[in-house]
């Protein structure tokens, strides 16, 4: 059994994101007749031979797994799809292009199943590789921006993953930001000029907000 | 002016959307997101009765599913397949219920004498945070008190001159989490001084904000933690 995340890190283990990225749908191909399932998680099939039809991506792996399908490679993992995201992901300093909120988990999952049904697997995986890492160097410059003002920050189009890995910073910095913002912060300063010396590393100090 | 128009049309909308919600929305997907803001969420939110106990009798109704299908010799593939569906179910309870087990066990003394997170806790779970209380009072008793001056006795308070209980961890109120908003919400105020400007909160992006701020939002299921 998966074991649970501290819940005040990082709110999610890396395999908790794959549980939940395993919830969305792909589309395979059977090669057997099966009935339709009527699950919890929701009612799926008929399932008929070269016949296409929806399921979550969990059930699809299973039934890869056993060699009871193709899977259909999403159209945002084709090679050419990919190669546009990453040239405006380049052509950006700022902007996030808008992928599966689960981009890295499904690729990775399909990667690891379904290999076979990638056409092209290196050309892909290496994209995504690429794709991964422009916009992790983006995350990293575009976190500069928060300072003392900041009481909300929009993370248009970024993926779980990796709202997941920015969250420990990006929480902590704000709420720092907040603390030392706040009026009784300011007044313990005041009061406690020797209260300098315990965050000799904080930076340049902000001038304190006239009263 | 602008905002009490938006306000009575937004209510409004709330009631078609929960409709719709109810009508699309799946036990699952609820669970799901049940889970994952009580994971996310600093504080303990509302236990979540009438899922729980739909979701425990869904699980009830396909193990005997299971169990029919493989004495009447269904093939093993759909059974396994069954199987895992229900495997993943229990999965997110259980964490969903363990989740909440750890948050209460870390603030037993503050949800015990705040009535408003006291009756946010299930029946079984009031019991869990009673015993977790007296437990750790009677640790902490035995193993450093006892030993103190009679001054600083208390588990509660640092001592006798504390005006209130100042050794109650509690929930930081004002750490920041990730949100999403299902739908536009228009300018929301995000500092009750109301010196910020107010920010857009748009469908379906995700916004990094104050806990506090948007505390009511959560609780009626108008932003999604993720």
């Amino acid at each position: 059994m998966a074991s649970q995340s501290d819940p005040h890190g990082s709110a999610f283990s890396a395999a908790e994101l794959e549980f939940l990225a395993e919830d969305e749908m792909v589309e395979i191909v059977p090669n057997i007749r099966m009935d339709p399932l009527n699950l919890i998680s929701g009612d799926f099939g008929p399932f008929r031979p070269q016949i296409a039809t929806q399921v979550p991506l969990w059930l699809a792996v299973a039934l890869k797994k056993r060699g009871k399908c193709t899977i259909r490679l999403p159209d945002w993992m084709s090679v050419e799809k990919l190669t546009q995201v990453l040239e405006a992901e380049r052509d950006s300093a700022r902007d996030f292009q808008p992928l599966p909120f689960h981009y890295v988990e499904i690729a990775r999952l399909l990667f690891d199943h379904a290999r076979d049904d990638i056409p092209d697997i290196y050309m892909v995986r290496s994209l995504i590789e690429d794709i991964k890492d422009v916009r992790f160097h983006k995350i990293g410059t575009g976190l500069e921006i928060i300072s003392e003002r900041t009481y909300a920050v929009k993370l248009l189009n970024l993926s779980a993953m990796e709202v997941n890995i920015v969250r420990p910073f990006v929480a902590k910095a704000l709420e720092t930001f907040y603390k030392l913002d706040s009026p009784e912060m300011i007044q313990d300063a005041e009061r406690r000029p020797d209260a300098r010396t315990q965050a000799p590393d904080r930076g340049p100090r902000r001038p304190l907000r006239p009263r | 002016m602008a905002s009490s128009a938006g306000e009575g049309s937004g209510s409004g909308l709330v009631d078609t959307d929960d409709y719709e919600s109810l009508i699309s929305t799946t036990d699952a997907e609820l669970l799901k997101q049940a889970w994952r803001n009580e994971k996310a969420a600093p504080e303990i939110l509302r236990f979540e009765a009438s899922l729980v106990q739909r979701s425990r009798e869904q699980i009830q109704l396909m193990e005997e599913t299971i169990e029919e299908y493989s004495k009447n010799g269904v093939d093993a593939l759909t059974v396994s397949l069954y199987q895992m569906d229900l495997d993943r179910t229990m999965f997110l309870l259980r964490s969903y219920l363990r989740t909440r087990l750890q948050k209460i066990e870390k603030y037993a003394f503050h949800i015990q004498k705040t009535s408003e997170l006291w009756n946010l806790l299930s029946k079984p779970e009031q019991t869990f945070a009673i015993r977790c209380t007296d437990d750790m009072g009677q640790l902490f008793e035995q193993s450093v008190l006892s030993k103190l001056p009679d001054r600083y006795k208390s588990h509660l308070k640092q001592s006798v001159i504390s005006e209130e209980d100042d050794m109650v961890p509690e929930a930081h109120l004002d750490s920041f989490v990730i949100c999403r908003c299902k739908r536009f919400l228009g300018a929301f105020q995000l500092d009750e001084t109301g010196v910020e400007k107010p920010v857009d909160l748009e469908a379906d992006d995700l916004y990094a904000l104050r806990y506090k701020s948007i505390k009511p939002l959560v609780e009626s299921g108008q932003v999604d933690l993720v």
